[in-house]
């Protein structure tokens, strides 16, 4: 776009935009890069007062344990091998699978493979090569920066930070699923009925959104408690107890999910034509079969962004998780606070570091995947008012 | 949704009336213990739970009123210290503490983040279009981070002698404790949430941006403004049912400060709203948890949120019936 000579800026006005954006991006970017240095290192080297310390960990190197500049290399050239081959090769990979229809599943699909790939290649099998190769090249396979992952072994295995992974999957997937459903159904008959009680329904689901998390704990979390005896009634002696279990979490996350939800897939909803869906009614469709055949196939892109940010919701979510579980089911967020609640060594606060890294590193997989799904799903609510 | 949320609701406004708890019987009890020439014996009044027929405590649940609210609000307290204008005092009953967190920590938030957002907006506009990519994928990592993953990360770097304090402290050559106090602590806490909100604001912005028409900006030119007054008079109010947009969501969602107050470890000096309500709910040390406190301070909570609303609310019912007209 080349813009008339008045309005391109001046050099100067260019240089302090630029350098503005680059601060910008140091700030955004810093704590998280520095978190996942951090884990890397013996406890000394992550807690000491010198950035340069911490960077090349002279603890961590002088017990043995490192990464040489051959390493180095080897490393560098694979995370960019592995980004080109993965900007190339993904896009025509799923369309290959998917072969025309149900291109976000195969996309999911293949990106979560090639990220399973290029996980076990990157740290299983190089670190392995790198390690037999280092002692035969003399100066350049010594050690330059130390590195270690024990931080990583002894949360992952003997903390057992898979459970905690695990009920976060579960409770995850539990509201993207339960959200979409519900969403998809009541956003598609808001987007299409011009009724007051539809703009009743949506300022409701507005101030439901602004509601404070805790306020919606205040209602569940007694009726969890003393579920037992309130469902004795019911079922008798086999009358569960709700507290603590995944189910009733993805129950309260849901609701407060589900206002969010119910404007956004309805925004979405409103961008497809009614013409549409009113065509297929004229060629002698039901409603549902209109839903099914005409929406269902165009709805995707909003469907996938508004489940993102349920993902998200769930993912991130502490003060519901935390109360409405008991410790031998917590997902992960609640979990690390156990880590850094003792604050007993260096060590368990080292491992809380790696604890948060894990905890961090899909969400930094979701933005690269899905960066141009979340930009489109912040921009979508305020562009449509 | 009505049954999800609702339902709720009037189940937590109902039970802030009412309170729970065992009942207590007082006996008196006669204890002897072998003395010299006599027993010695003592008798005294003691409180115990009942017990039902299978060894449970009973329990009974009574209406109370607004005695919850009042043991939330403290009113005597606080009314007590406003009277000798002892401003101290008044601010170290925690829910006035909180709420008085809570909105300072809302107002100084908005106009920086919509400041720094625009900034960050215009900046990025102006620059060639080769790095927007990566730009915005860095931006939108403190947005998409866990809040309280993001709040260690930054606790982390400024706890004991963690590199942003020794950074400090070379800068300012003094000694400095981030966590000892509660200033600190709270400006820390109002950077992260800058920090955690502002890329919500320049992605919102940038893509408004997008969609300016350059004819007024070439007719803006022509009439002799300046840069600024471009920006002043023709960018902005373009934006501004954005900027609208972007304030009533900050408004909403830093409201209920929660996470933050959690990963810093802030809780000894600084509590917020949603904080208070948590605090209720989670079991004390005897394992009880004060729900029908809990609930006062949820219907408070409430209350606030319901007044910050009204004035967009309004607005949008002003728009709703403009449009039917």
């Amino acid at each position: 776009m080349a813009l008339p000579a008045a309005l391109r800026p001046t050099r100067a006005l260019k240089t302090l935009a630029l350098g503005s954006v680059a601060l910008w991006c140091l700030i955004a970017g810093f704590p998280i890069f520095w978190i996942t240095v951090m884990s890397l290192k013996h406890p000394v080297d992550a807690f000491s007062s010198n950035p340069f310390i911490v960077v090349f960990g002279k603890v961590t190197r002088d017990t043995g344990l490192g990464i040489s500049t051959f390493g180095l290399v080897v490393g560098a050239a694979g995370i960019y091998l592995a980004y080109r081959i993965g900007m190339r090769g993904l896009p025509s990979w799923s369309a290959a699978l998917a072969g025309g229809t149900g291109r976000a599943g195969a996309w999911v699909l293949v990106a979560l493979s090639y990220a399973a790939a290029v996980l076990i290649l990157g740290v299983v099998i190089l670190p392995g090569l790198v390690g037999a190769i280092d002692p035969l090249i003399g100066p350049l396979g010594r050690p330059i920066i130390g590195l270690t992952a024990d931080h990583y072994v002894s949360v992952w295995v003997q903390g057992e930070f898979y459970r905690n992974f695990i009920n976060s999957m579960t409770v995850t997937t539990g509201v993207v699923l339960i959200s979409l459903s519900c969403g998809t159904l009541a956003g598609f008959g808001l987007a299409r009925t011009r009724t007051r009680i539809a703009f009743w329904i949506l300022i409701a689901a507005l101030v439901f959104r602004a509601l404070p998390h805790s306020v919606l704990v205040t209602g569940y979390l007694p009726v969890f408690i003393n579920s037992a005896e309130i469902l004795r009634p019911l079922f008798g002696e086999a009358a569960p107890t709700l507290y603590g279990r995944p189910l009733p979490v993805i129950m309260v996350l849901v609701a407060i999910n589900q206002p969010f939800t119910v404007w956004m897939l309805r925004s979405f909803f409103a961008n497809i034509p009614a013409e549409l869906d009113e065509a297929a009614r004229v060629d002698g469709c039901t409603y549902f079969q209109a839903f099914r055949h005409v929406i269902i196939p165009v709805m995707w892109p909003g469907v996938i962004t508004t489940g993102l940010f349920s993902f998200l919701v769930g993912y991130n979510d502490y003060l519901v998780t935390s109360l409405l579980l008991d410790a031998q089911n917590q997902t992960m967020v609640p979990a690390i606070t156990g880590f850094f609640n003792r604050e007993t060594t260096s060590t368990d606060q080292v491992r809380a570091v790696a604890a948060a890294v894990s905890i961090t590193a899909p969400l930094f997989l979701l933005v690269m995947v899905f960066q141009r799904q979340i930009v489109s799903g912040l921009t979508a609510g305020a562009v449509k008012g | 949704m009505l049954a999800f949320i609702a339902g709720p609701l009037i189940y937590v406004f109902v039970q802030s009336f009412f309170v729970t708890a065992s009942i207590f019987e007082t006996v008196e009890t006669e204890t002897c213990t072998p003395g010299f020439v006599e027993e010695i014996c003592t008798t005294e009044l003691r409180s115990r739970p009942l017990l039902d027929e299978r060894g449970d405590v009973i329990e009974q649940t009574r209406f109370v009123g607004l005695q919850s609210y009042s043991n939330v609000l403290e009113l005597e307290k606080a009314a007590d210290s406003l009277r000798n204008w002892d401003l101290g005092s008044f601010l170290a009953i925690d829910f006035w503490k909180a709420l008085r967190f809570t909105l300072t920590f809302t107002f100084i938030t908005l106009p920086i983040m919509l400041a720094i957002g625009l900034g960050i907006a215009l900046a990025v506009n102006m620059i060639s279009e080769r790095f927007r990519g990566q730009i915005i994928f860095v931006s939108l990592l403190p947005l998409i981070i866990t809040p309280v993953i993001g709040a260690l990360s930054i606790r982390w770097l400024f706890i004991g002698d963690g590199i942003l304090t020794a950074a400090l402290e070379w800068g300012l050559e003094r000694d400095i404790a981030m966590f000892a106090q509660a200033w600190t602590i709270e400006i820390l806490i109002l950077f992260y949430r800058v920090w955690h909100i502002v890329p919500f604001a320049f992605v919102v912005l940038y893509a408004g941006l997008q969609t300016l028409n350059q004819d007024a900006i070439e007719s803006a030119i022509i009439d002799g403004a300046s840069r600024w007054q471009r920006v002043r008079y023709v960018v902005i109010p373009y934006l501004m049912p954005l900027i609208v947009f972007l304030t009533v969501i900050h408004l909403m969602d830093s409201y209920r400060v929660f996470e933050e107050i959690v990963g810093l470890g802030a809780e000894r000096h600084v509590i917020s709203l949603q904080w208070i309500t948590y605090d209720f709910l989670r079991p004390d040390d005897a394992g009880n948890r004060s729900i029908s406190r809990a609930s006062a301070s949820s219907m408070l909570t409430m209350l606030g949120i319901v007044i910050i609303l009204i004035f967009p609310l309004r607005r949008t019912w002003r728009d709703y019936h403009r449009r039917e007209q």
